[in-house]
Protein backbone atom coordinates (compact mmCIF):
# COMPACT_ATOMS: atom_id res chain seq x y z
CA UNK A 1 0.00 0.00 0.00
CA UNK A 2 3.07 2.29 1.07
CA UNK A 3 4.67 4.42 -0.58
CA UNK A 4 1.64 6.09 -1.79
CA UNK A 5 2.91 8.15 -5.41
CA UNK A 6 0.48 10.85 -7.23
CA UNK A 7 2.07 11.36 -10.17
CA UNK A 8 0.73 14.19 -12.52
CA UNK A 9 -3.10 13.36 -10.45
CA UNK A 10 -5.42 15.68 -12.25
CA UNK A 11 -8.91 16.08 -11.77
CA UNK A 12 -10.72 18.35 -14.43
CA UNK A 13 -14.01 18.18 -14.55
CA UNK A 14 -15.80 20.52 -17.35
CA UNK A 15 -11.86 21.84 -18.22
CA UNK A 16 -11.94 23.15 -14.72
CA UNK A 17 -8.64 22.82 -12.99
CA UNK A 18 -9.12 21.41 -9.06
CA UNK A 19 -6.66 19.12 -9.21
CA UNK A 20 -4.10 20.30 -11.82
CA UNK A 21 -0.91 17.82 -11.84
CA UNK A 22 -0.70 16.79 -8.27
CA UNK A 23 3.10 15.30 -7.14
CA UNK A 24 3.11 13.67 -4.08
CA UNK A 25 4.55 10.71 -2.26
CA UNK A 26 3.32 9.20 1.15
CA UNK A 27 5.55 7.27 3.56
CA UNK A 28 3.77 4.35 5.45
CA UNK A 29 4.15 6.25 8.78
CA UNK A 30 3.46 9.92 10.50
CA UNK A 31 1.00 12.32 9.96
CA UNK A 32 0.89 14.98 7.17
CA UNK A 33 -1.50 17.93 7.15
CA UNK A 34 -2.52 19.11 4.05
CA UNK A 35 -2.76 22.95 4.28
CA UNK A 36 -3.27 25.93 1.55
CA UNK A 37 -5.97 29.04 0.64
CA UNK A 38 -10.01 27.60 -0.06
CA UNK A 39 -10.52 26.40 -2.69
CA UNK A 40 -6.60 24.84 -3.15
CA UNK A 41 -7.75 21.53 -4.53
CA UNK A 42 -7.28 20.08 -0.13
CA UNK A 43 -10.55 18.24 -0.18
CA UNK A 44 -10.17 17.05 -4.06
CA UNK A 45 -6.84 15.63 -2.95
CA UNK A 46 -8.45 13.35 -0.31
CA UNK A 47 -11.57 12.57 -2.09
CA UNK A 48 -9.42 11.48 -4.83
CA UNK A 49 -7.05 9.38 -3.09
CA UNK A 50 -9.74 7.98 -0.78
CA UNK A 51 -11.61 6.91 -4.53
CA UNK A 52 -14.57 8.96 -3.91
CA UNK A 53 -13.78 10.70 -7.09
CA UNK A 54 -12.43 9.37 -10.18
CA UNK A 55 -9.19 11.48 -11.36
CA UNK A 56 -9.41 12.49 -14.70
CA UNK A 57 -5.71 12.21 -15.38
CA UNK A 58 -2.58 10.86 -14.18
CA UNK A 59 -1.43 8.07 -11.91
CA UNK A 60 -1.89 6.43 -8.04
CA UNK A 61 0.13 3.87 -7.00
CA UNK A 62 -0.53 2.04 -3.98
CA UNK A 63 2.95 0.55 -3.12
CA UNK A 64 3.09 -1.29 -6.64
CA UNK A 65 -0.49 -2.82 -6.17
CA UNK A 66 -3.93 -1.11 -6.69
CA UNK A 67 -6.47 0.92 -4.93
CA UNK A 68 -6.82 -1.53 -1.45
CA UNK A 69 -10.85 -2.39 -1.21
CA UNK A 70 -11.09 -1.49 2.61
CA UNK A 71 -7.83 0.01 4.48
CA UNK A 72 -8.57 3.72 3.52
CA UNK A 73 -10.73 5.46 5.76
CA UNK A 74 -12.00 9.04 5.69
CA UNK A 75 -13.17 11.70 8.27
CA UNK A 76 -15.70 14.66 6.82
CA UNK A 77 -15.97 17.67 8.64
CA UNK A 78 -19.80 17.52 8.85
CA UNK A 79 -19.78 13.76 9.66
CA UNK A 80 -23.28 11.44 9.30
CA UNK A 81 -24.86 10.78 12.09
CA UNK A 82 -27.78 7.84 11.80
CA UNK A 83 -30.90 7.96 13.75
CA UNK A 84 -29.20 5.32 16.13
CA UNK A 85 -27.43 4.86 19.24
CA UNK A 86 -23.47 5.89 19.53
CA UNK A 87 -22.75 2.09 19.83
CA UNK A 88 -24.42 1.70 16.81
CA UNK A 89 -22.84 4.32 14.16
CA UNK A 90 -19.82 3.15 15.38
CA UNK A 91 -20.14 -0.78 14.49
CA UNK A 92 -22.09 0.14 11.05
CA UNK A 93 -18.30 1.08 10.03
CA UNK A 94 -17.38 -2.88 10.49
CA UNK A 95 -20.20 -3.88 8.23
CA UNK A 96 -18.21 -3.90 5.19
CA UNK A 97 -15.30 -5.92 6.52
CA UNK A 98 -18.17 -9.06 7.52
CA UNK A 99 -17.34 -8.94 11.28
CA UNK A 100 -20.34 -10.88 12.89
CA UNK A 101 -22.67 -8.55 14.78
CA UNK A 102 -21.76 -9.46 18.30
CA UNK A 103 -18.40 -8.86 17.79
CA UNK A 104 -18.72 -5.51 16.03
CA UNK A 105 -20.55 -4.55 18.91
CA UNK A 106 -17.87 -5.10 21.34
CA UNK A 107 -15.24 -3.70 18.64
CA UNK A 108 -17.08 -0.35 18.83
CA UNK A 109 -17.27 -0.28 22.70
CA UNK A 110 -13.69 -0.88 23.05
CA UNK A 111 -12.90 2.35 20.70
CA UNK A 112 -15.51 4.15 22.37
CA UNK A 113 -13.76 3.78 25.48
CA UNK A 114 -10.62 5.45 23.88
CA UNK A 115 -12.63 8.31 22.39
CA UNK A 116 -14.56 9.08 25.54
CA UNK A 117 -17.67 7.66 24.31
CA UNK A 118 -18.45 4.66 26.19
CA UNK A 119 -20.29 6.48 28.89
CA UNK A 120 -22.64 7.19 26.18
CA UNK A 121 -22.85 4.55 24.13
CA UNK A 122 -26.70 3.86 24.39
CA UNK A 123 -27.37 8.01 23.95
CA UNK A 124 -28.47 8.79 20.28
CA UNK A 125 -25.20 10.12 18.15
CA UNK A 126 -27.65 12.69 17.16
CA UNK A 127 -27.74 14.32 20.32
CA UNK A 128 -24.02 15.05 20.47
CA UNK A 129 -22.54 17.82 20.79
CA UNK A 130 -20.25 18.92 17.81
CA UNK A 131 -16.90 17.99 19.16
CA UNK A 132 -18.63 14.82 20.47
CA UNK A 133 -19.98 13.52 17.49
CA UNK A 134 -16.56 14.20 15.51
CA UNK A 135 -15.14 12.07 18.36
CA UNK A 136 -17.80 9.47 17.17
CA UNK A 137 -16.81 9.64 13.72
CA UNK A 138 -13.13 9.24 14.61
CA UNK A 139 -13.79 6.32 16.53
CA UNK A 140 -16.29 5.07 13.22
CA UNK A 141 -12.91 5.47 11.16
CA UNK A 142 -10.44 3.68 14.06
CA UNK A 143 -12.96 0.89 14.70
CA UNK A 144 -12.00 -0.39 11.44
CA UNK A 145 -8.09 0.11 11.81
CA UNK A 146 -7.22 1.56 8.60
CA UNK A 147 -3.70 2.19 7.39
CA UNK A 148 -4.50 5.53 5.62
CA UNK A 149 -7.04 7.84 7.41
CA UNK A 150 -8.22 10.73 5.86
CA UNK A 151 -9.43 13.67 7.92
CA UNK A 152 -11.40 16.64 5.82
CA UNK A 153 -11.06 19.37 8.58
CA UNK A 154 -11.88 17.53 11.52
CA UNK A 155 -11.80 20.67 14.13
CA UNK A 156 -12.68 23.18 11.63
CA UNK A 157 -15.97 24.37 13.60
CA UNK A 158 -14.86 23.11 16.90
CA UNK A 159 -13.83 25.34 20.49
CA UNK A 160 -10.39 24.89 21.22
CA UNK A 161 -11.00 21.73 24.11
CA UNK A 162 -13.03 19.91 21.60
CA UNK A 163 -10.08 20.39 19.22
CA UNK A 164 -7.42 19.41 21.76
CA UNK A 165 -8.99 16.22 22.44
CA UNK A 166 -9.63 15.23 18.74
CA UNK A 167 -5.91 15.98 18.26
CA UNK A 168 -5.53 13.48 21.37
CA UNK A 169 -7.25 11.07 19.73
CA UNK A 170 -5.55 11.45 16.13
CA UNK A 171 -2.01 11.24 17.89
CA UNK A 172 -3.61 7.78 19.32
CA UNK A 173 -4.89 6.64 15.99
CA UNK A 174 -1.27 7.34 14.30
CA UNK A 175 0.65 5.35 17.63
CA UNK A 176 -1.72 2.63 16.80
CA UNK A 177 -0.23 2.55 13.12
CA UNK A 178 -2.43 4.39 10.62
CA UNK A 179 -1.11 6.77 8.37
CA UNK A 180 -2.89 10.34 8.55
CA UNK A 181 -3.45 12.33 6.16
CA UNK A 182 -5.26 15.87 7.37
CA UNK A 183 -6.60 19.12 5.76
CA UNK A 184 -6.47 22.15 8.19
CA UNK A 185 -6.26 25.95 7.84
CA UNK A 186 -5.30 26.21 11.46
CA UNK A 187 -1.47 26.84 11.54
CA UNK A 188 -1.08 25.87 15.17
CA UNK A 189 -2.66 22.43 14.71
CA UNK A 190 0.15 21.95 11.89
CA UNK A 191 2.93 22.38 13.92
CA UNK A 192 1.21 20.54 16.87
CA UNK A 193 0.37 17.79 15.24
CA UNK A 194 2.35 17.48 11.41
CA UNK A 195 5.21 15.33 10.97
CA UNK A 196 5.49 16.64 7.62
CA UNK A 197 3.48 19.46 5.33
CA UNK A 198 2.05 19.58 2.06
CA UNK A 199 1.31 23.28 0.85
CA UNK A 200 -1.12 23.24 -1.76
CA UNK A 201 -2.12 26.11 -3.82
CA UNK A 202 -4.37 26.42 -7.21
CA UNK A 203 -4.91 22.65 -7.76
CA UNK A 204 -1.20 21.10 -7.03
CA UNK A 205 1.26 20.72 -4.54
CA UNK A 206 3.96 23.90 -4.19
CA UNK A 207 5.88 22.02 -1.51
CA UNK A 208 6.46 18.92 0.71
CA UNK A 209 8.54 19.34 3.67
CA UNK A 210 8.74 18.69 7.08
CA UNK A 211 6.84 20.84 9.74
CA UNK A 212 9.75 22.61 11.08
CA UNK A 213 11.34 23.27 8.17
CA UNK A 214 8.20 24.82 6.34
CA UNK A 215 7.60 27.13 8.95
CA UNK A 216 11.08 28.45 9.57
CA UNK A 217 12.09 28.49 5.75
CA UNK A 218 9.02 28.16 3.39
CA UNK A 219 10.07 27.33 0.09
CA UNK A 220 8.06 28.98 -2.35
CA UNK A 221 6.32 32.46 -1.86
CA UNK A 222 2.93 31.32 -2.05
CA UNK A 223 3.82 29.24 1.42
CA UNK A 224 5.96 32.14 3.00
CA UNK A 225 2.26 34.51 2.24
CA UNK A 226 0.03 32.15 3.18
CA UNK A 227 2.28 31.34 6.52
CA UNK A 228 2.08 35.47 7.14
CA UNK A 229 -1.65 35.88 6.06
CA UNK A 230 -0.95 37.82 2.99
CA UNK A 231 -1.90 35.18 0.14
CA UNK A 232 -4.34 36.36 -1.92
CA UNK A 233 -7.83 35.24 -1.63
CA UNK A 234 -8.26 33.04 -5.78
CA UNK A 235 -5.24 33.86 -6.34
CA UNK A 236 -3.54 32.20 -10.17
CA UNK A 237 0.06 31.36 -9.79
CA UNK B 1 -83.28 17.10 10.23
CA UNK B 2 -85.09 14.92 12.98
CA UNK B 3 -84.71 11.93 10.11
CA UNK B 4 -80.87 12.50 10.35
CA UNK B 5 -80.55 12.35 13.91
CA UNK B 6 -82.06 9.52 14.40
CA UNK B 7 -80.26 7.97 11.56
CA UNK B 8 -77.35 8.75 13.55
CA UNK B 9 -78.56 7.75 16.72
CA UNK B 10 -79.37 4.65 15.22
CA UNK B 11 -76.10 3.83 13.88
CA UNK B 12 -74.34 4.70 17.48
CA UNK B 13 -76.16 2.47 18.78
CA UNK B 14 -75.36 -0.07 16.45
CA UNK B 15 -71.47 0.59 17.07
CA UNK B 16 -72.67 1.17 20.80
CA UNK B 17 -74.33 -2.92 20.86
CA UNK B 18 -70.99 -4.03 18.81
CA UNK B 19 -73.98 -5.25 15.97
CA UNK B 20 -72.62 -8.69 14.57
CA UNK B 21 -72.56 -7.70 11.23
CA UNK B 22 -70.87 -4.18 11.81
CA UNK B 23 -68.22 -6.47 13.78
CA UNK B 24 -67.66 -8.67 10.99
CA UNK B 25 -67.61 -6.40 8.20
CA UNK B 26 -65.10 -4.25 10.42
CA UNK B 27 -63.00 -7.01 10.85
CA UNK B 28 -62.42 -8.20 7.19
CA UNK B 29 -61.42 -4.86 6.70
CA UNK B 30 -59.13 -4.68 9.14
CA UNK B 31 -57.68 -8.06 7.96
CA UNK B 32 -57.88 -7.43 4.33
CA UNK B 33 -56.23 -4.21 4.83
CA UNK B 34 -53.90 -4.42 7.25
CA UNK B 35 -52.86 -7.51 4.99
CA UNK B 36 -52.32 -5.73 2.07
CA UNK B 37 -50.25 -3.45 4.19
CA UNK B 38 -47.80 -5.41 5.49
CA UNK B 39 -47.33 -7.24 2.08
CA UNK B 40 -46.67 -3.58 0.51
CA UNK B 41 -44.46 -2.14 3.54
CA UNK B 42 -42.23 -5.61 2.49
CA UNK B 43 -42.44 -4.49 -1.37
CA UNK B 44 -42.83 -1.19 -1.57
CA UNK B 45 -40.51 0.23 1.09
CA UNK B 46 -37.39 -1.79 -0.42
CA UNK B 47 -38.19 -0.79 -4.05
CA UNK B 48 -38.17 2.44 -3.37
CA UNK B 49 -34.82 2.39 -1.56
CA UNK B 50 -33.09 0.77 -4.56
CA UNK B 51 -34.99 3.31 -6.63
CA UNK B 52 -33.53 6.23 -4.53
CA UNK B 53 -30.05 4.54 -4.13
CA UNK B 54 -29.61 2.47 -7.34
CA UNK B 55 -28.17 4.08 -10.79
CA UNK B 56 -28.97 2.17 -13.77
CA UNK B 57 -30.56 2.45 -17.12
CA UNK B 58 -34.44 3.30 -17.50
CA UNK B 59 -34.59 4.46 -13.89
CA UNK B 60 -36.23 7.39 -15.30
CA UNK B 61 -38.87 5.76 -16.55
CA UNK B 62 -39.32 3.37 -13.85
CA UNK B 63 -39.97 6.47 -11.91
CA UNK B 64 -42.11 7.74 -13.67
CA UNK B 65 -44.46 4.34 -13.78
CA UNK B 66 -44.43 4.26 -9.92
CA UNK B 67 -45.36 8.08 -9.63
CA UNK B 68 -47.79 7.95 -12.34
CA UNK B 69 -49.08 4.19 -10.86
CA UNK B 70 -49.37 6.13 -7.51
CA UNK B 71 -52.74 7.78 -8.67
CA UNK B 72 -53.66 4.60 -10.02
CA UNK B 73 -58.07 4.22 -10.18
CA UNK B 74 -58.90 1.05 -7.94
CA UNK B 75 -61.55 0.08 -10.56
CA UNK B 76 -58.63 -0.59 -13.50
CA UNK B 77 -56.00 -2.09 -10.83
CA UNK B 78 -59.79 -4.05 -9.71
CA UNK B 79 -60.30 -5.27 -13.71
CA UNK B 80 -56.16 -6.23 -14.04
CA UNK B 81 -56.49 -8.28 -10.71
CA UNK B 82 -59.75 -10.18 -11.82
CA UNK B 83 -58.67 -10.32 -15.54
CA UNK B 84 -55.32 -12.50 -13.68
CA UNK B 85 -57.33 -14.40 -10.65
CA UNK B 86 -60.50 -14.82 -13.64
CA UNK B 87 -60.92 -18.79 -14.15
CA UNK B 88 -59.32 -18.16 -17.83
CA UNK B 89 -56.73 -16.01 -16.28
CA UNK B 90 -52.86 -16.94 -15.75
CA UNK B 91 -53.52 -17.37 -11.99
CA UNK B 92 -57.25 -18.36 -12.29
CA UNK B 93 -56.36 -22.40 -11.36
CA UNK B 94 -55.52 -20.96 -7.69
CA UNK B 95 -59.40 -20.42 -7.02
CA UNK B 96 -58.75 -16.51 -5.73
CA UNK B 97 -61.28 -14.89 -6.93
CA UNK B 98 -64.19 -13.74 -4.63
CA UNK B 99 -62.28 -14.42 -1.93
CA UNK B 100 -60.20 -12.31 0.99
CA UNK B 101 -57.05 -13.10 -0.66
CA UNK B 102 -57.69 -11.84 -3.81
CA UNK B 103 -58.93 -8.49 -2.51
CA UNK B 104 -55.46 -8.52 -0.53
CA UNK B 105 -54.01 -8.98 -3.84
CA UNK B 106 -55.61 -6.29 -5.32
CA UNK B 107 -55.21 -4.05 -2.69
CA UNK B 108 -51.47 -4.62 -2.62
CA UNK B 109 -51.13 -3.30 -5.70
CA UNK B 110 -52.58 -0.42 -5.11
CA UNK B 111 -50.45 0.56 -2.35
CA UNK B 112 -47.25 -0.49 -3.38
CA UNK B 113 -46.75 2.51 -5.72
CA UNK B 114 -47.65 4.32 -3.26
CA UNK B 115 -45.40 3.38 -0.74
CA UNK B 116 -42.71 2.70 -2.90
CA UNK B 117 -42.64 6.58 -4.26
CA UNK B 118 -42.92 8.19 -0.84
CA UNK B 119 -40.33 5.80 0.25
CA UNK B 120 -38.13 6.96 -2.60
CA UNK B 121 -38.65 10.73 -2.20
CA UNK B 122 -37.27 9.95 1.87
CA UNK B 123 -34.63 7.92 1.21
CA UNK B 124 -33.31 9.85 -1.52
CA UNK B 125 -33.30 13.05 0.49
CA UNK B 126 -31.09 11.29 3.24
CA UNK B 127 -28.78 9.20 0.51
CA UNK B 128 -27.73 12.92 -0.57
CA UNK B 129 -26.47 13.58 2.73
CA UNK B 130 -24.48 10.29 3.25
CA UNK B 131 -23.70 8.88 -0.09
CA UNK B 132 -20.56 10.22 0.37
CA UNK B 133 -19.70 8.89 3.82
CA UNK B 134 -21.29 5.30 3.10
CA UNK B 135 -18.51 5.36 -0.39
CA UNK B 136 -15.78 5.93 1.91
CA UNK B 137 -17.02 3.30 4.67
CA UNK B 138 -16.92 0.74 1.09
CA UNK B 139 -20.72 -0.25 1.79
CA UNK B 140 -21.97 -2.08 -0.96
CA UNK B 141 -25.21 -1.35 -2.56
CA UNK B 142 -27.21 -3.70 -0.44
CA UNK B 143 -25.98 -2.52 3.01
CA UNK B 144 -26.47 1.32 1.86
CA UNK B 145 -30.22 0.57 1.57
CA UNK B 146 -30.59 -2.08 4.36
CA UNK B 147 -28.92 1.09 6.50
CA UNK B 148 -31.52 3.70 4.93
CA UNK B 149 -34.20 1.77 5.73
CA UNK B 150 -33.29 2.04 8.95
CA UNK B 151 -32.05 5.06 9.40
CA UNK B 152 -35.71 6.51 8.35
CA UNK B 153 -37.52 3.78 9.95
CA UNK B 154 -39.55 7.07 11.61
CA UNK B 155 -40.38 8.96 8.94
CA UNK B 156 -41.19 5.97 6.40
CA UNK B 157 -44.24 5.51 8.71
CA UNK B 158 -45.96 8.14 6.81
CA UNK B 159 -45.29 5.51 3.78
CA UNK B 160 -47.28 3.26 5.51
CA UNK B 161 -50.11 5.20 6.74
CA UNK B 162 -50.66 6.73 2.97
CA UNK B 163 -50.54 3.09 2.03
CA UNK B 164 -53.19 1.92 4.86
CA UNK B 165 -55.45 4.97 4.15
CA UNK B 166 -55.48 4.28 0.38
CA UNK B 167 -56.23 0.87 1.35
CA UNK B 168 -59.04 1.12 4.09
CA UNK B 169 -60.89 3.83 1.95
CA UNK B 170 -60.67 2.06 -1.63
CA UNK B 171 -64.27 0.09 -2.93
CA UNK B 172 -63.51 -0.33 -6.74
CA UNK B 173 -61.12 -2.94 -6.55
CA UNK B 174 -62.34 -4.96 -3.87
CA UNK B 175 -65.85 -4.74 -5.18
CA UNK B 176 -64.52 -6.37 -8.11
CA UNK B 177 -62.47 -8.88 -7.15
CA UNK B 178 -64.12 -9.35 -4.12
CA UNK B 179 -67.94 -9.36 -5.22
CA UNK B 180 -69.34 -7.82 -1.78
CA UNK B 181 -70.68 -11.43 -0.77
CA UNK B 182 -71.90 -11.18 2.77
CA UNK B 183 -70.24 -12.87 5.38
CA UNK B 184 -67.57 -13.50 3.24
CA UNK B 185 -66.33 -10.61 1.12
CA UNK B 186 -68.17 -7.44 2.55
CA UNK B 187 -65.75 -4.86 3.87
CA UNK B 188 -66.46 -1.32 5.00
CA UNK B 189 -66.40 0.46 1.89
CA UNK B 190 -68.38 -2.08 0.12
CA UNK B 191 -70.68 -2.53 2.50
CA UNK B 192 -71.23 1.35 2.54
CA UNK B 193 -71.89 1.38 -1.04
CA UNK B 194 -74.43 -1.24 -0.76
CA UNK B 195 -76.37 -0.03 2.40
CA UNK B 196 -76.64 3.22 0.91
CA UNK B 197 -78.13 2.22 -2.17
CA UNK B 198 -80.40 -0.30 -0.07
CA UNK B 199 -81.44 3.00 1.89
CA UNK B 200 -80.23 1.80 5.04
CA UNK B 201 -78.17 4.55 6.54
CA UNK B 202 -77.61 3.41 10.21
CA UNK B 203 -75.62 0.53 9.34
CA UNK B 204 -73.82 2.90 6.21
CA UNK B 205 -72.96 5.38 8.95
CA UNK B 206 -71.67 3.37 11.72
CA UNK B 207 -69.17 2.08 8.93
CA UNK B 208 -67.75 5.45 7.87
CA UNK B 209 -67.46 6.65 11.82
CA UNK B 210 -65.27 3.09 12.46
CA UNK B 211 -63.29 3.86 9.11
CA UNK B 212 -62.78 7.45 9.93
CA UNK B 213 -62.08 6.54 13.37
CA UNK B 214 -59.35 3.86 12.76
CA UNK B 215 -57.56 6.04 9.89
CA UNK B 216 -57.84 8.51 13.13
CA UNK B 217 -56.04 6.44 15.75
CA UNK B 218 -53.65 5.42 13.46
CA UNK B 219 -52.62 8.59 12.53
CA UNK B 220 -52.60 9.94 15.92
CA UNK B 221 -50.25 6.72 17.22
CA UNK B 222 -47.77 7.71 14.13
CA UNK B 223 -47.87 10.93 15.37
CA UNK B 224 -46.87 10.16 18.92
CA UNK B 225 -44.47 7.52 17.68
CA UNK B 226 -42.62 10.08 15.52
CA UNK B 227 -42.53 12.81 18.21
CA UNK B 228 -41.27 9.93 20.51
CA UNK B 229 -38.61 9.38 18.05
CA UNK B 230 -37.44 13.01 17.70
CA UNK B 231 -37.18 13.13 21.88
CA UNK B 232 -34.75 10.19 21.42
CA UNK B 233 -32.82 10.39 18.44
CA UNK B 234 -33.06 14.07 17.71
Amino acid sequence: MFPLRLRDVRFQPNGRKVLDGVELELGGEGITLVLGPNGAGKSVLLRTICGLLEPTGGQMDWGGGARPHLGVMMVFQHPMMLCASVLENVALALKPHGVPRTERRRRAARVLDRVGLLARASESARLLSGGEQQRLALARAWVTAPRLLLLDEPTASLDPSATAEVERIVREIRTDGTRILMTTHNLGQATRLGDDVVFMSAGRVREHAPVQRFFARPASDEARLFIQGELPWRMNF
Amino acid sequence: MYGLAATFADAFALLATFDHRAVEIVSLSLRVSGSAVILGTFIGLPLGACLAVGRFPGRSVALVVINGLMGAPSVVVGVVVYLILSRSGPLGGLGMLYTPAAMVAAQTLLVVPLMAAIARQIIEDTWQRYAEEFRAMRFTWLQSVTTLLYDCRHSLLVAVLAGLGRAMSEVGAVMIVGGNIDHATRVMTTAIALETSKGDLPLAIALGIVLVAVILVLNAAAFAMRAWAMRRYG
